[in-house]
C-alpha cells in the first residue's frame, strides 16, 4: 500500500521532466526515423515511403568512406589516450600537496571555456608562421611544420587538441572519485610493503573503477559525436572548397549537417535522418558492449 | 622481539596553527612475545601511539627501538609490522584469499607457497572455509579475522590492533578477544592491543598500558595495576562498577570519612579522596561506617547495594556484597572497609598517599 502511494507520487515528480523529454527529445527522435524512410523528402512533403534507400545515399556519399574512418580515428585514440592521460594527472594531483586547489583550477579551466574558443587558441598554436609549436621547434633547430596543412599532422593536431580539451571534465570526476577513497587502504598497503605500482594497479585503478567505466562510455559517446572541435581547429566549414575527400576532416555528423545544408535538395534532409540513425545505432551498440564489458570488471 | 619507546611525543598541528599534544614523552617497554594493552579513554592517544610504532605517522621527539635496532626513521613497509585497523581496511573488490596473499605477493613470494601460507593462516583463524567471499558478504567477526590473518601471514616481528573488537557486538566480542589471545600464544608474536574497554584490556593483556592525555600512567600486570593503582585517573578507570570516591581527610596518620576512622596511613594530615573499590566491603555490627541504603540491585551472583553518603554531593555508591546478605531499600547497615581495597589520593596531583 505504502509502496504503491510512493510510486504515484514518483511518477508526479517525474511528470514535468517526462514532458520536457517528450516535446524536445523523444517526438524529434521519431521524427527522425519517419523522416529516414520518406521517399524523395523535401519542403515538408514527401512522394511516399522507402525502405533502405535513404540509407544506401548515405553510404554512397563520397564523403561517407572519409567521415567514418575520420570518427573512427578519434574514437578510438582519443578516448584510450584523454582517459589514461586524465588518469594519470589525476593520481598526481591528489598525491601532492601545495599548489593542489591551483592545479585543480587550472586543468579545470577547459571545461568552463567554448570549445571554439579553445579550437581557435589551439589554430593559433599550431599555426605555420607565427604559431607556438613551430617556435619551439625551432628552438632545437627542427625545420617547421605546416600542422594544419595535411590530413596527417592536421589529425594529430585535431587528437591532441580533442585529448587536451576532454581532459577537465574527466580530472575533476577521478580526483572526487580518488578523494573518496578511504586513506586507510594506502595506510594498509604501505605496511603490507606494497610496491607503487601495485597500489595503483591493485588498489586505486579497482576502486576508482565505477569512475573510469563511466567516464570511459560517456567519453565514447560523446566523440562519436564529434564535430564541434574540428569547426573549432578547422573552421566553419567541414568540406573546404578543392579538398580531395581523403582530405577532408569531415565526420558522421560532419556529414549530417552537410547534407541538411542541402535541405533544399529532395531526400537531403531524410539521409541526414538515414546518417543519424545510423550513428545512433552505432553508438548504442557499442555502449551496449562496453557496459557489459564492464560489469565484469567493475567493482561496485 | 622487544620494543622501546623512548622519550616519543606527537604534536599535530592544525591549519590555524593550534597544537594537539596526542602523545607526550612515553617511555614503555613492551617485553618480546607478550600481548600489551594499550588502554585509555577515547583521544588519549592510543592509536596515534600505534601508529607511530608502525611508522605511519613520525614522531616530533623520541625514538622507537625493535630490540637493538633504531626503527625511528625507517619507512613502515621496512619495519616488518603486522596491523589491523579499527575498521579492517579489507580490499572490498578483492576475495578473502586474494587479501591475505597480498602480503605475500607485495614481497615476491612464489604462488604456490603463497597459495599455502594463506591457507595455513586462514586455517589459524578460523575462516579457511571463506577463502572465496568477498569482504561484503562477510560478518564483522569475519572480517576482523581476515584483516588478522593478512596482518599474520607475512610473518611480521610485531603484531598491531587498534581497537579491533570495537565494531563487533557484545557476544561476539567476547569470543574474539579470547581468539586474538590464542593466536598471539600460538605464534608467540609480541603483540599491542589498543582498546579503550578496561574489561577487555584486562582480559587479554599480560601487561596493560593506561594513557590519560598522551600520557603514561602506570604499565604492569592487569592485576598488579588493579590492585595497586598509583593514582587517581587509573583507579577510576579500572573495576566494573568503578571504584567508589569519597571526600576524606587524613588527622593523625587516620583515614576518616564522615569523622569516622575506616583506615590507617602514613600519609599527612589534610584533605584526601578515599576510593573503596566496591567489593571493599564487609558487613560488620562493629563497623565503623553507617551507610544508608538507597536501592538494591541483584544481579544474581552477589548484589550490589546503592548508598549515600553524607557530606558527598548527594552521589550515589554501589557497593557490592555476597547475595545472601538480605537488606532491604532503607535499611541502614554498618560496614567496615578492607585495607587492601582502599586507597588514598593527594586530592591536587591525584597521586597516591600510603
Ligand atoms: N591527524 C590528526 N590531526 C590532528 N589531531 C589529531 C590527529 N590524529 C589524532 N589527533 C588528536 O590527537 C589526540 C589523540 O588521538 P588518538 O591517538 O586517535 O586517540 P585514541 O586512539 O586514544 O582515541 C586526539 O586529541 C585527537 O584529536
Ligand atoms: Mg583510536
Amino acid at each position: 500500500m505504502l509502496e504503491k502511494q510512493s510510486n504515484v507520487k514518483a511518477w508526479l515528480y517525474l511528470l514535468p521532466a517526462l514532458a520536457l523529454l517528450s516535446v524536445f527529445t523523444f517526438y524529434p527522435l521519431f521524427n527522425a526515423f519517419l523522416l529516414a524512410f520518406l521517399k524523395d523528402y523535401v519542403y515538408g512533403s514527401a512522394t511516399g515511403f522507402v525502405f533502405m534507400d535513404n540509407f544506401k545515399n548515405v553510404i554512397a556519399d563520397p564523403n561517407f568512406n572519409q567521415a567514418v574512418k575520420n570518427t573512427s580515428i578519434i574514437v578510438f585514440v582519443s578516448v584510450p589516450i584523454s582517459v589514461t592521460v586524465a588518469l594519470m594527472i589525476s593520481v598526481l594531483l591528489n598525491s601532492i600537496k601545495k599548489f593542489q586547489g591551483l592545479l585543480q583550477t587550472i586543468f579545470f579551466l577547459p571545461y568552463v571555456t567554448n570549445a571554439i574558443a579553445i579550437g581557435m587558441a589551439f589554430a593559433f598554436l599550431f599555426n605555420y608562421e607565427y604559431g607556438l609549436l613551430n617556435l619551439m621547434l625551432s628552438w632545437v633547430m627542427i625545420d617547421a611544420i605546416d600542422w594544419l596543412g595535411s590530413w596527417e599532422t592536421g589529425m594529430v593536431s585535431l587528437l591532441i587538441y580533442t585529448v587536451w580539451g576532454g581532459l577537465a571534465f574527466k580530472i575533476m570526476v577521478f580526483l572526487s572519485g580518488l578523494q573518496s577513497i578511504d586513506k586507510q587502504y594506502y595506510d594498509a598497503a604501505r605496511v603490507d610493503s606494497t610496491p607503487k605500482y601495485r597500489v595503483f594497479t591493485r588498489i586505486t585503478v579497482p576502486l576508482l573503477s565505477p569512475m573510469i567505466a563511466y567516464i570511459t562510455i560517456t567519453s565514447f559517446i560523446g566523440s562519436f559525436k564529434a564535430y564541434r572541435t574540428i569547426v573549432g581547429l578547422f573552421g566553419p566549414t567541414v568540406l573546404p572548397a578543392g579538398t580531395l575527400p581523403d582530405e577532408s576532416f569531415i565526420t558522421i555528423v560532419g556529414l549530417i549537417y552537410e547534407s541538411l545544408s542541402k535541405s533544399d535538395t529532395p531526400g537531403m534532409v531524410s539521409e541526414a535522418a538515414a546518417a543519424s540513425i545510423l550513428l545512433f545505432i552505432t553508438t548504442l551498440a557499442f555502449t551496449i558492449v562496453n557496459m557489459w564489458v564492464s560489469k565484469k570488471r567493475v567493482h561496485f | 622481539m622487544e620494543i622501546k619507546l623512548q622519550d616519543l611525543t606527537k604534536i599535530f598541528q592544525a591549519k590555524d596553527k593550534t597544537e594537539t599534544v596526542a602523545v607526550k614523552s612515553l617511555d614503555i617497554t613492551i617485553p618480546s612475545g607478550k600481548l600489551i594493552g594499550l588502554l585509555g579513554p577515547s583521544g588519549c592517544g592510543k592509536s596515534t601511539t600505534l601508529y607511530m610504532i608502525a611508522g605511519l605517522l613520525k614522531p616530533n621527539n623520541g625514538r622507537i627501538f625493535f630490540g637493538d635496532e633504531d626503527v625511528t626513521d625507517m619507512a613502515p613497509e621496512d619495519r616488518g609490522i603486522g596491523l589491523v585497523f579499527q575498521n579492517y581496511a579489507l580490499y572490498p573488490h578483492m576475495s578473502v584469499q586474494q587479501n591475505i596473499m597480498f602480503p605475500l605477493e607485495n614481497i615476491k613470494v612464489p604462488k604456490d607457497e603463497a597459495l599455502v601460507r594463506a591457507q595455513e593462516m586462514a586455517d589459524l583463524v578460523g575462516i579457511g572455509d571463506l577463502m572465496s567471499r568477498k569482504p561484503k558478504q562477510l560478518s564483522g567477526g569475519q572480517q576482523q579475522r581476515v584483516a588478522i590473518a593478512r596482518a599474520l601471514v607475512k610473518k611480521p616481528r610485531v603484531l598491531l590492533l587498534d581497537e579491533p573488537l570495537s565494531n563487533l557486538d557484545a557476544r561476539l566480542r567476547l569470543q574474539t578477544r579470547e581468539e586474538i589471545k590464542r593466536i598471539q600464544r600460538e605464534t608467540g608474536i609480541t603483540t599491542i592491543f589498543v582498546t579503550h574497554d578496561q574489561e577487555e584490556a584486562m582480559s587479554i593483556s599480560d601487561q596493560i598500558v593506561l594513557m590519560e592525555l598522551g600520557e603514561k600512567r602506570q604499565i604492569g600486570e592487569p592485576q598488579d595495576v588493579y590492585d595497586f593503582p598509583n593514582n587517581l585517573f587509573v583507579a577510576r578507570f579500572l573495576g566494573t562498577p568503578p571504584i567508589n570516591m569519597y571526600d576524606g581527610v587524613i588527622s593523625k596518620k587516620k583515614i576518616l570519612l564522615n569523622g569516622k576512622a575506616i583506615g590507617t596511613t602514613k600519609g599527612a594530615d589534610g584533605e584526601v579522596f578515599v576510593g573503596i573499590r566496591p567489593e571493599g566491603y564487609i558487613i560488620d555490627k562493629d563497623g565503623p561506617l553507617e551507610l544508608t541504603v538507597y536501592m538494591v540491585e541483584t544481579i544474581g551472583r552477589d548484589t550490589a547495594l546503592i548508598i549515600k553518603v553524607p557530606n558527598n554531593d548527594n552521589k550515589t555508591f554501589r557497593v557490592i556484597v555476597d547475595a545472601s546478605e538480605r537488606i532491604k531499600p532503607g535499611e541502614i547497615v554498618k560496614m567496615k572497609i578492607k585495607p587492601k581495597k582502599m586507597f588514598v589520593f593527594n586530592k591536587e596531583t591525584g597521586e597516591l598517599i600510603n
